[in-house]
């Protein structure tokens, strides 16, 4: 039904002309001019590609783009959500990288050119919803358009003769559409009326809330903030920049606008499938916090758990990661205790083998009384498969817990102002400790065992083992925002969908033979079984405040026969 | 403890055994389907070339009467319906059976058949997911049964709702053959508790919309490829061609090709709305599980591409004028990026969503 919305062009013929006034408007999509030159000057090229820009063709083609556009994003590693991935690939493809690179392929989501295709779809879109509410609202305040001069040419049509008045009828039809809730109005000889106006509050609801979802989501991620941090049971965080682990936050973020709050992580839960298959996935995560509110607000104990964060304002507190954390003594050659601490080791695999490393940095002196710092590396596993198997850990609670430790002593290189990963030992200012063998001294300990360090440089204890959890807390306003554009999209979406839009023109006059003929036509946005189901109704509630004539039996207009009429309806669907 | 796992077990034997049953039915219903398309081929019929060759249809457009009210009173005004200006004005072939008797009888029996099979399959996803105690779709295989289960499903609910979708039964039949015979042999997976991070109600939720819309998009997928066939195949009669034998016993049965591309725009433009729904309530659990609700994880990016495309052809068909052949092929491209995203992203590409085991 293209052709009924764009009104009658120069050269249509007799059928379309009929329709032109009827037909018009019965949607508020723009028309489709053919690209004519543009007249010279400036104006006349931003004229022109303004129209060019809010056209559908134009608006269809974004669209394709921004689904291709979308697409290598998706194949090719991004830096935004794994940068280690990126690396890898760059060093294995490093002329491809390159190219990637030029072409921002590492991070499309961010890059000038996908930026380019959704800020010209949303100028479009723009340009296309201003002129159309503005058209629509021009509809509501006018009228249904009058009856077409032919309604036999519609695409639903039916007719009768009747003893009643013309203006009995016209009066009854207009009662009927305006209770069917039609906007009715006589207009001539004839009712005109139309159906079926959400449709297009509808379709510009939806267009609407794609600006408002899409601002957003840009306000969202200039404003956003997210950090990390890892806390061992019993220890605690506060929610200020510097207790970060690490952090990153949008180009608008402010570190006034951190919510106040802090919390201490009580206890931390890990349980997982103990056999079969898939023995050692994980089944809880749970993390029994006590939190606070604001510099002096009441402790609250609650859980976090993987699909369950903790909502404080505007932020969320997120369980992401977990592992465990030895508690190590260790005491020097005279028996004081220099170092008394639990450290969080990172996990290598599912079955949670960690590593990490264990820094003494003050408070130590060796033997001779001469200050020195104290290095161990450390490898844990949870649970130890026994001597005779590989030395990963076999399963991820804590059922035979060993750890490992390598110890140096010398000058762990803290104090050169370069940071360094807690993790990691840097040995190159460091001396190995030696057993009885002349070896690297390196021994497994299982929980309260103490490793001795060789002539009297003191001793290492394994006390026990405490869990950590890692927290991620974000902040991402607009989020409400996007909820409310979302949810009035799926409506508008609906309405524009579902509802059709339609009208109904019945004209009643006095026949040559002074017999009132009554016409009924219907006209739908799209063609439809529901337009004539609809008139066959109004038609037949009509027919009874309008009885036939005496011998009429219903015009049949250009030569229909019966046998159409049941092949019509065996078709219907 | 151990009581309960030997229930389960036996659960998801049975879930097993249920499944593999299922197979044995809708391969028979196949075969009664290919008897029904055998049988109906012997009518002749080519209303087809009649109603595109003959003067009157080429000169006036369709104008057919029905019985106006839905309480018919004879007397009452009959509405005249007539076809868009320029429309063919074909009419819809009468299904497989051809009007063969024989054919319609095995069609009847392929329905019950279908009908059988999936209520045995219906009993094998929900022992699944009792020996599970939580959603059957925890991993593909999961997905894959649950999936067929709901696409024959939305196919029995059109036929309850006499809606005329029976020639639609051997495409349908064929590829849910092919999704379970893939989900036994390859994606199979012991039954299984879920990882915590998929521990949601919007899991629940997200999901199970997903799993409608791509039954239902699979759906206006099939009819839209049998539109862009008897479309070619009208326009070759239109413009005096003769197609083969094979082409014109086949085609003569289907739907108009209007009637065809109609059905699929229908069908894909009802479940946008709920595809739409399905992509936010994913968000809403990313934000729950993830921290971000959008991050362009390469599922989340498949989900977006696919509800483009699908707006394409909506919108190529609503204001660009692109009806007809271009639309049908925007509507099987964006098809293709939702089975991407259903069996692509999770065997080529990794990302979070691919931990719950291919
Ligand atoms: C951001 C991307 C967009 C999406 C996802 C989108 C989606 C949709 C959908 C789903 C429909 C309903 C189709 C139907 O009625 O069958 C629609 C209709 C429409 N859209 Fe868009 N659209 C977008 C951008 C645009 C732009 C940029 C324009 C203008 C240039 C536009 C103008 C229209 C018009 C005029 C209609 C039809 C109105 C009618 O049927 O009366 N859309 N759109």
């Amino acid at each position: 039904m293209s052709k009924t919305t764009t009104g009658a062009p120069a050269d249509a013929t007799p059928d379309e002309q009929d329709l032109g006034a009827a037909g018009s408007q019965l949607s508020t999509a723009p028309k489709e001019e053919l690209p004519n030159l543009p007249s010279l000057g400036v104006i006349g090229w931003a004229r022109w590609f303004w129209r060019q820009l809010t056209s559908m063709r134009v608006a269809l083609l974004l669209l394709l783009l921004l689904s291709l556009g979308a697409i290598p994003g998706s194949l090719i590693p991004q830096s935004g959500t794994d940068e280690t991935k990126v690396a890898d690939f760059r060093s294995a493809n490093p002329t491809l990288g390159d190219v990637y690179d030029k072409l921002g392929l590492f991070h499309v989501y961010s890059s000038v050119w996908f930026s380019a295709i959704y800020i010209l779809l949303f100028i479009s879109l723009i340009g296309c919803i201003v002129p159309r509410t503005w058209q629509f609202v021009g509809q509501l305040r006018g009228r249904p358009p009058g009856a077409p001069r032919r309604m036999t040419r519609l695409p639903a049509y039916t007719t009768w003769r009747t003893e009643a008045e013309p203006e009995q009828v016209r009066e009854a039809a207009l009662a009927l559409l305006k209770k069917r809730r039609f906007r009715a109005h006589l207009a001539g000889d004839a009712v005109a009326a139309e159906k079926g106006y959400l449709r297009e509050v509808g379709n510009l609801a939806f267009h609407i809330a794609l600006i408002v979802l899409l601002t957003a989501f840009a306000w969202g991620q200039l404003f956003k903030m997210e950090g990390n941090k890892l806390v061992v049971e019993g220890d605690g965080f506060s929610n200020t920049i510097t207790q970060y682990d690490d952090f990153k936050s949008g180009n608008l973020f402010s570190q006034d606008s951190l919510d106040p709050f802090s919390f201490v992580l009580d206890d931390f839960t890990g349980t997982y499938e103990p056999s079969g298959p898939s023995k050692g996935t994980p089944r809880v995560y749970r993390a029994t916090v006590d939190y606070s509110v604001g510099a002096y607000g009441k402790d609250r104990k609650t859980t976090i758990e993987p699909n369950g964060p903790l909502d404080i304002g505007d932020s969320k507190v997120y369980l992401t990661a977990h592992g465990y954390a030895p508690v190590i003594t260790v005491r020097d050659g005279k028996g004081n205790v220099v170092y008394s601490q639990a450290v969080p080791l990172l996990p290598l695999d599912s079955n949670v083998t960690s590593s990490g490393a264990i820094k003494v940095m003050d408070g130590y002196r060796n033997a001779k009384g001469v200050k020195e710092q104290l290095g161990f590396q450390a490898f844990f596993l949870p649970t130890y498969g026994g001597a005779n198997s590989a030395v990963v850990s076999q399963f991820p609670a804590l059922n035979n817990p060993v750890l490992n430790l390598e110890a140096y002593h010398g000058d762990l290189g803290v104090d050169a102002g370069i940071p360094q990963s807690v993790y990691q030992l840097d040995k190159t200012h460091l001396k190995e400790f030696k057993n009885s063998k002349g070896t690297q001294l390196r021994e497994n300990l299982k929980p309260g065992e103490t490793m001795q360090l060789p002539n009297g440089a003191g001793s290492v204890t394994y006390e026990g083992t405490k869990e950590w959890a890692n927290f991620q807390i974000t902040r991402q306003p607009g989020s409400g925002w996007a909820l409310g554009g979302s949810v009035t999209a799926i409506f508008g979406l609906a309405g524009s969908l579902f509802i059709q839009r339609r009208r109904v023109w019945v004209r009643a006059v006095k026949g040559d033979d002074g017999v009132t003929v009554v016409e009924m036509a219907g006209l739908g946005r799209s063609e439809s079984a529901k337009v004539p189901e609809e008139l066959g109704d109004l038609a037949g509630i009509l027919y009874d405040q309008a009885p036939g004539a005496p011998g009429d039996t219903g015009a049949e207009p250009d030569g229909v026969s019966d046998s159409d009429a049941a092949s019509a309806e065996g078709a219907e669907n | 403890m151990t009581l309960a796992a030997a229930t389960n077990e036996n659960l998801a034997n049975l879930s097993n055994t249920l499944i593999y049953s299922a197979m044995a039915v809708y391969t028979l219903a196949f075969f009664a389907y290919i008897a029904e398309w055998t049988f109906g081929g012997r009518s002749k019929i080519a209303r087809t070339a009649a109603a595109l060759t003959s003067e009157k249809a080429a000169k006036a457009p369709a104008v057919t009467v029905k019985k106006g009210g839905s309480t018919a009173v004879l007397e009452r005004p009959k509405v005249v319906v007539r076809a868009a200006a320029g429309a063919r004005d074909v009419p819809d072939g009468p299904g497989a059976h051809g009007g063969d008797a024989q054919g319609d009888l095995y069609g009847r029996i392929a329905v019950s058949l279908t009908v059988l099979a999936f209520l045995i399959q219906l009993g094998g996803v929900i022992a699944r997911a009792a020996s599970v105690e939580r959603a059957p779709w925890g991993n593909m295989y999961e997905f894959n049964i649950t999936f067929s289960t709901v696409a024959v499903g939305v196919y029995l609910t059109l036929l309850a709702l006499k809606k005329n979708v029976r020639w639609l039964g051997l495409f349908l039949i064929t590829t849910v053959l092919l999704d379970l015979g893939i989900a036994v042999t390859v994606l199979y997976t012991a039954s299984d508790q879920l990882v915590p991070a998929l521990h949601s109600y919007w899991l629940y939720i997200h999901v199970s919309t997903a799993i409608l819309c791509g039954a239902v998009f699979y759906v206006g997928a099939v009819s839209t490829i049998l539109y862009l066939f008897k479309d070619s195949y009208e326009n070759k009669l239109q413009s005096g061609g003769r197609p083969g034998q094979f082409a014109t016993s086949f085609l003569e049965r289907l739907p108009a090709s209007s009637t065809l591309d109609k059905f699929s725009y229908r069908v894909n433009a009802a479940v946008f709305p709920l595809w739409t729904f399905t992509i936010i309530a994913g968000a809403i659990w990313a934000g729950d599980a993830w921290g971000r609700y959008w991050g362009w994880d390469p599922k989340e990016t498949w989900a977006f591409i696919t509800w483009v495309a699908y707006a394409c052809y909506l919108h190529a068909r609503a204001t660009a004028g692109w009806k007809g052949r271009k639309a049908a092929y925007l509507a099987l491209i964006a098809f293709g990026c939702w089975l991407f995203n259903y069996y692509g992203v999770n065997i080529f590409v990794s990302g979070k969503h691919s931990y719950a085991g291919v």
